[in-house]
């Protein structure tokens, strides 16, 4: 799952391909990831593991890193 | 004390002269922005006061005095100048809010040429559409960015210089593309700036309609007339004040008081190039001990969202005033700004078309909270009817938001489209393209936009340009957009789509569509949900009738179907 996410993000949200992002990169107060663009990141992580994140819960903290959203995510698998 | 004074005696006593009085202009003089946020201020003896602190992701930090932005727009200014960019030429500001986007705002204006910021989030036909139009001669950018222009380039005969500011040697370049570096480049101690003058352009900026393209906004650099008085009486910016304006310089409020109001005044403003987090904002405010912050109402209600708790760990005792911009602000958020800062934030009502602020409260007056406010001194305001243009006199009664023209920062053109600026005049008014009420005290209410425009976190969204790239997707037959109510940003994009026979509407689909608007238009534009339709609501000679859609996401009266094709 964990290198799932991080393929994904950096297939869509990586720009310079100088950056390198990591598990631990933080996404959201990097900026490589903004507010709107994580809706299609919510939306992605609902497709793909047939969960529902409910909105108070896809906080910009939640979404900050590849570990964060993993354990977001585990949150509703389990 | 408070600069404005008394606002009622501000009013009795206006004149623009005032203004010009302050920053040393008469009629006919030289009048370059780039000159007074800069040169001037070091001239009254601040060259060492700090202009910039810089904070970007990764730690970076870097602070610029007023001598020192005064040097660097001048580097940039002659080296744009070498490559053979003169007057009225317009340059592309395409960065992250990153210290060159700042410098280089006033290396272009030093040399007369005309400033064109654009958002770096922008996909690649965002960018395309808008540097085609504006004829672009010369983008500065980094080099994150450089494969969105690098997809464009072919089909932009006018763009001559691609200059790119952080390039790393190892990378090979194109051509076209300069690579240049503001820390390794000699101090350019003086140079000659550009005689403009009142109605020499300055700034373009671009702005969404419902229908067509993207307008280009121009102003003219007498426009700091009013950015400036504004910034001193609303924003109350006073010599020791730290100022941070949250706004990105790709939009109006990012160029009027993110570089312009601050600067002219001399003010030593603070810059966060970092996503968004409640707790990295407040921290930011406490390090840099951020006095007036001017912000938006998507991000307040975002700090709303993020709890109070965090705030009782962090000291926010600088602060001594707030104002917020980008779209009405609701009731609830001044009232809890109050409550957790002991400080209102006051509305500030203006539109990149009008330059400057035009309705918005005031440092000494009475807030009503959720009231856009009054006026500003010399700003003639007015709801008219929506069918006979006059102004309505009668409190309560809802009509269209116009100004009398002939304010300093107002529009001169649409760049290229002088039809479409003509329109925005009526009865010898500018129709700003919102509705509002007036109180019995005068102050103005706002009620909604007077056309489908989006107004997303504050930034304006064309449903037609949305539509136009939806059916560049391959399995996109059919598309409307409208604007959804969203808690956080007030409004945001939805789509509704027929697909081409042979493609069916699974998840796949959906988030495929979704990264497609994201990277070709922006993150802005991106549709928050889309729905599959088995065909659109049409009148019968074929046009879609988004009303009805519109009507439907906000729970309201369809209204007349009449024309309805299937009814």
């Amino acid at each position: 799952m964990k290198d799932l996410i991080l393929n994904y993000v950096i297939n869509e949200y990586q720009e310079d391909e100088d950056d390198e992002i990591t598990y631990e990169t933080p996404l959201i107060s990097g900026g490589f990831v903004d507010s709107f663009s994580m809706v299609s990141l919510k939306v992605f992580l609902e497709k793909k593991f047939k969960i529902n994140i409910p909105d108070d819960k896809a906080t910009p903290e939640a979404f900050d890193s590849v570990n964060k959203i993993v354990d977001l995510v585990n949150g509703y698998t389990k | 004390m408070i600069n404005i004074g008394s606002y009622d005696e501000r009013i009795k006593n206006f004149s623009w002269e005032i203004a010009e009085k302050e920053l040393e202009y008469k009629k006919g003089d030289i009048i370059n922005i780039g000159w007074y946020c800069s040169d001037r201020i070091c001239e009254m003896g601040k060259s060492e006061k700090i202009a910039l602190y810089y904070e970007g992701f990764g730690d970076k930090e870097k602070s610029y005095t007023f001598n020192d932005i005064r040097l660097a727009g001048n580097t940039i200014g002659t080296f744009l100048r070498d490559q053979g960019i003169v007057a009225e030429d317009r340059v592309c500001l395409f960065m992250d809010r990153i210290p060159e986007l700042y410098l280089s705002f006033l290396g272009v204006l030093k040399i007369g040429a005309i400033v064109q910021p654009l958002f770096s989030a922008f996909g690649d036909e965002s960018l395309l559409v808008r540097l085609e139009n504006a004829q672009t001669r010369a983008i500065i950018t980094q080099r994150k960015h450089l494969s969105k222009i690098r997809k464009i380039i072919d089909r932009l005969p006018s763009l001559e210089y691609i200059i790119i500011v952080d390039h790393n040697p190892a990378k090979e370049l194109k051509e076209k593309e300069i690579p240049f570096s503001l820390k390794n480049s000699t101090p350019v101690e003086e140079m000659e700036i550009y005689p403009t003058t009142a109605e020499s352009p300055s700034v373009l900026h671009y702005t969404s309609g419902t229908t067509g393209q993207p307008k280009g906004v121009r102003h003219v650099h007498y426009s700091l007339i009013s950015q400036y008085l504004t910034t001193k009486w609303v924003l109350d910016l006073q010599d020791d004040d730290i100022y941070w304006c949250t706004a990105d310089p790709g939009w109006v409020t990012g160029t009027s008081y993110g570089i312009i109001g601050p600067w002219s005044l001399g003010i030593t403003q603070c810059v966060l190039d970092s996503g968004f987090s409640a707790e990295a904002w407040y921290k930011f405010i406490e390090k840099y001990k951020i006095t007036m912050w001017y912000s938006a109402p998507t991000a307040i209600r975002s700090l709303m969202k993020a709890g109070d708790e965090v705030i009782k760990r962090i000291d926010l005792k600088s602060l001594r005033h707030l104002a917020s911009v980008g779209e009405p602000l609701n009731a609830e958020a001044v009232i809890w700004s109050e409550k957790v800062f002991g400080l209102p934030f006051l509305d500030t009502y203006w539109q990149t078309e009008t330059g400057s602020m035009m309705i918005t409260n005031y440092p000494g007056m009475k807030i009503k909270p959720g009231s856009m406010g009054k006026s500003f001194p010399g700003i003639t305001g007015v709801v008219l009817d929506a069918k006979t243009y006059e102004p309505i006199t009668e409190p309560g009664k809802v009509g269209l938001i116009a100004f009398k023209p002939g304010w300093p920062a107002m529009m001169t053109t649409y760049w290229n489209n002088e039809e479409k600026y003509k329109e925005k005049f009526v009865n010898g008014w500018y129709l700003a393209g919102d509705r509002a009420y007036l109180d019995t005290e005068g102050y103005f209410w706002f009620i909604g936009r007077d056309d489908d425009v989006i107004n997303t976190g504050g930034h304006l969204v064309s449903p037609f340009e949305v539509e136009s790239a939806l059916l560049e997707h391959e399995a996109i037959s059919e598309s409307a957009v409208v604007a959804k109510p969203d808690e956080v940003n007030m409004e945001v994009v939805k789509a509704f789509i027929t697909l081409k026979p042979g493609y069916e509407f699974d998840d796949d689909t959906e988030l495929n569509i979704m990264n497609f608007i994201r990277k070709k238009l922006s993150p802005l534009a991106m549709p928050q949900e889309i729905e599959f339709m088995e065909s659109l609501p049409k009148t019968r000679s074929g046009k879609i009738m988004r009303r009805i859609l519109h009507a439907k996401e906000w729970g309201e009266e369809i209204g007349d179907t009449s024309t309805l094709e299937d009814d």
